[in-house]
């Protein structure tokens, strides 16, 4: 037997063998199967906590209130209590240290998103109060007529512009 | 995480002998085998979607990209909602303009007039990831870079995917898309930063008609979990046998 | 929007009807490329493998050539995926992490495995070759020379004895490679039909015909093109031939030319039967079963891509190749059309595989069209596009041309007896 026929596969197993050693190097310490399934929970496990602490956009109404207690307890006994305020206001994550103040949403648009009549036939949306944009008051913001904090009320006069 | 160190060495150990050795490709254990064996096990996500209750104001969509630093403009998004409107002659009309972000205002589907006179039914119906049980986007990721946690939520590792598309592929919802900063396969993971700290996910505090609930399907006392399995529940496209956890109530035929 | 925030897949798709909001054609023309060069890359080992392990002796002249070109293909089928990838710089992850209920998992292993077999057999074959070049190197002057002499002397891997019974060892050892390279060359192309093949996600996709298939083609491919460089190269030998020495060693050329033609067209004709016949086997199942996904199915094969389908594909590209090939009174140049017509009808059958099953929707009520990116206006359209797609088609013949002037294949004669 020659033995140089084995050449090529030296150059195999070194080949494997520097795969090896980059794989110590190079995969995450927390990487292999976390949890019993190799298809399923294969992972670097520090992905995990990098998820969890992702930061936080929408703080909810419980942050909100702790400034504005009159608005939030008004929006609260309207009709409108299922809004979120950051619905209308954006994410409230910043505010007031960095985002002094909050983009208000008075768009026609933003309210049509719920109150335009689309007129299906049993559908949610047309159990909802609602208008015809093309028809109703074109040209006017709905908060000239209507407060969006309890759509019940009418703007204070001199507000109206 | 609660994880002994020896726990840790084994788990360790195992997974560079997996990746070594091939022959654990081949070793299908099924979930509840897998789920039997993992120790923290009372946390299971799941989601109800009740599409009676919708009214496509889209502003689920708004605040998911707001939530999850999805690029407001770019077409692309973690949850979406689809209008369905069926005229009387049985012909299905769907579109998800944005994928519903600005809401529904106009009668409009992909450019035709649809006279409210001929439709016969007309619906909404939101959709997200589904978190599935056997989530095929796994399987077939080439790295380990996406990976379903111990509670059910299907994440993915920016730091490790390589981009090459196949997740986004295997998905038959469709709920997978490059990230366009990130440059990685991005979905929806139900928020996971919110539901770790007891809080909702981003859409379901956006929804003023509880259109969209979160639930821990292990907590038997969980008021929606108490829907899901006491109600008439179904799940999307059950046919591929991924086990979606996305329960919707009021689905229809025509939803795909 | 800035540059950066582009939508992979935005500048290419157009949507029509109802299509899911993140649904674009992701896998692109480079996902083209890569089955069709894989597919080259396995086509062209296996036709070596007919005289190295099969002992077809009147193919020993395309063999040797098919074997390095073979080599000359390999980087070229990795080179797509890598084009395509979004993080470029993990490519090496696979292999680090490999997460093998994967298909794609495994491409860095068999890709390597397979490259290693296809390196040594050559090392094997043109050991001697090697040898000869250091004792006839050693002692001549000239930076050149030394360049050379130091290129075999790696090549050699230090391994100088040429005895009979060396010699012998080598030839056995690269007739058990090329036995053991046919398996694995079919392999790495079949499991690229199995990445698509298991895609259960998608309608089209979805088969168990689809790693055969792609076989099949792939080895139609490969002959197809290891046949096509043959007959340019030999004629543009007969060509210089013909000016230096006269018309007889030219005839002389020429001659055995033609054999090794008629003989590797055979096999190419075999192996485009068997895949035409599975390929209409999968359309008529489809068709007869009529699963939920057939109406749309449908309307892309019978409609949308009827022309990319029936007419490039399966008239232009198998069928006219066919009938060419079998009508008697073959020419060169006949064969060369037919040649040219078959590679384009694989190509055509890759395109629609990849491509087609992205032309609808998930939701079963759309459609997507994909326009390729001609002119580059950025890396990704030039990455994605068809000039991407040239660069990784001309890859081979470059990397061929440089490995043939340490390696060469195409010698015939006295100087063809390693």
């Amino acid at each position: 037997m020659k033995w140089h026929v084995l050449r090529p596969l030296w150059l195999a197993i070194g080949l494997l063998v520097v795969i090896l050693i980059a794989r110590q190097f190079l995969v995450p310490d927390d990487f292999g199967v976390h949890g019993e399934s190799f298809t399923y929970n294969f992972h670097r496990l520090g992905n995990v906590q990098e998820w969890k602490d992702f930061p936080v956009k929408h703080l909810g109404r419980e942050s909100c209130v702790e400034c504005h207690e009159e608005k939030v307890a008004m929006l609260d006994a309207s009709p409108h209590a299922a809004i979120e305020c950051e619905n209308c206001h954006g994410p409230a994550v910043g505010h007031p240290d960095d985002v002094e103040l909050l983009p208000i949403e008075r768009a026609r648009e933003h309210c049509l998103r719920c109150h335009q009549s689309l007129e299906y036939p049993n559908n949610a949306r047309s159990e909802l109060p609602n208008i015809r944009n093309s028809t109703h008051k074109r040209r006017r913001e709905c908060v000239v007529c209507h407060v969006p904090h309890d759509p019940r009320e009418k703007p204070a006069r001199e507000k109206r512009g | 995480m609660s994880c002994s160190r020896r726990d840790f060495l084994k788990q360790a150990c195992g997974g560079t002998l997996a990746s070594i050795l091939p022959v654990s490709a081949f070793t299908f254990l099924t979930n509840e085998e897998a789920r039997a064996a993992v120790a923290n096990a009372n946390v299971r996500w799941g989601f109800l979607v009740d599409t009676r209750k919708c009214v496509g104001c889209g502003l689920c969509v708004k605040a998911c990209k707001k939530e999850n630093e999805i690029p407001y403009d770019a077409p692309i998004t973690r949850t979406w909602v689809e209008r369905y409107v069926i005229t009387k002659d049985g012909k299905a009309h769907i579109d998800s303009p944005n994928g519903g972000r600005d809401g529904f205002i106009e009668n409009v589907i992909n450019g035709e007039e649809i006279d409210p006179e001929n439709i016969a039914k007309a619906f909404f119906v939101p959709k997200l990831c589904n978190q599935c049980d056997n989530p095929p986007c796994v399987q077939v990721c080439p790295v380990g870079a996406t990976y379903q946690t111990d509670d059910g939520v299907v994440l993915v590792d920016r730091e490790w995917c390589i981009g090459c598309g196949y997740c986004i592929m295997a998905c038959p919802y469709g709920v997978r898309f490059f990230h366009p900063v990130h440059k990685v396969a991005d979905k929806c993971n139900f928020c996971y930063h919110r539901i770790t700290k007891g809080m909702n996910p981003a859409c379901v505090d956006a929804c003023a008609f509880d259109a969209r609930r979160i639930a821990n399907l292990r907590d038997p006392d969980d008021p929606v979990t108490k829907i899901i399995t006491t109600e008439r529940v179904a799940v999307l496209k059950d046919e591929y046998g991924t086990k979606p956890h996305v329960f919707y109530i009021g689905l229809d035929e025509n939803v795909r | 929007m800035t540059s950066e925030a582009v939508v992979h897949g935005v500048e290419w798709t157009i949507k029509e009807l109802f299509v899911y909001p993140n649904e674009f054609i992701y896998w692109s023309i480079q996902i083209v490329m890569y089955p069709y060069m894989t597919g080259l890359v396995a086509g062209a080992f296996v036709l070596s493998s007919l005289y190295h392990v099969f002992g077809q002796k009147d193919l020993k002249e395309i063999a040797q050539f098919s074997l390095v070109f073979s080599l000359a293909l390999l980087p070229a089928a990795g080179l797509p995926l890598l084009l395509h990838l979004q993080q470029p710089t993990r490519a090496m992850e696979p292999l680090l992490t490999p997460h093998f209920t994967s298909a794609i998992s495994a491409f860095g292993i068999v890709f390597t495995a397979y490259g290693l077999i296809v390196v040594s057999e050559i090392w094997f074959v043109y050991r001697r070759y090697f040898v000869d070049q250091v004792n006839e190197l050693k002692g001549k002057e000239g930076f050149g020379n030394m360049l050379r002499l130091n290129i075999y002397r790696v090549l050699t891997m230090g391994s100088f004895d040429i005895s009979e019974e060396a010699l012998a060892v080598d030839h056995k050892a690269a007739k058990i490679l090329a036995g053991v390279g046919i398996p694995v060359a079919c392999f790495l192309h079949g499991y690229a039909g199995f990445i698509f093949g298991s895609v259960k996600a998608n309608a089209l996709w979805m088969s168990p015909l689809m790693p055969v298939i792609f076989i099949m083609s792939a080895v139609v491919s490969g002959i197809a093109l290891c046949m096509l460089t043959y007959i340019v190269i030999m004629e543009w030998k007969a060509f210089r031939k013909r000016r230096t020495e006269g018309a007889t060693a030219a005839v002389e050329i020429k001659g055995a030319e033609i054999d090794i033609i008629s003989k590797a067209t055979t096999y190419l004709l075999g192996f485009l039967i068997a895949a035409i016949s599975l390929e209409i086997l999968d359309l008529i199942f489809r068709g007869y079963t009529a699963m939920k996904s057939w109406d749309i199915l449908r309307s892309v094969m019978y409609g949308k891509d009827f022309v990319n389908i029936f007419v490039l594909q399966y008239t232009l590209g198998n069928l006219v190749p066919f009938v060419l090939l079998l009508l008697p009174g073959r020419t060169l140049k006949r064969t060369v059309v037919a040649l040219l017509l078959v590679l384009f009808g694989v190509f055509m059958m890759r395109w629609n595989v990849v491509i087609g099953g992205q032309a609808f929707s998930l939701s079963f009520s759309g459609y997507m069209h994909y326009h390729v990116p001609i002119i580059p206006h950025s890396l990704e359209t030039f990455k994605e596009g068809l000039f991407g797609a040239l660069t990784v088609f001309a890859t081979p013949f470059v990397l061929f041309w440089i490995i043939n002037k340490y390696v060469p294949s195409l010698e015939r004669g006295e100087e063809a007896k390693y």
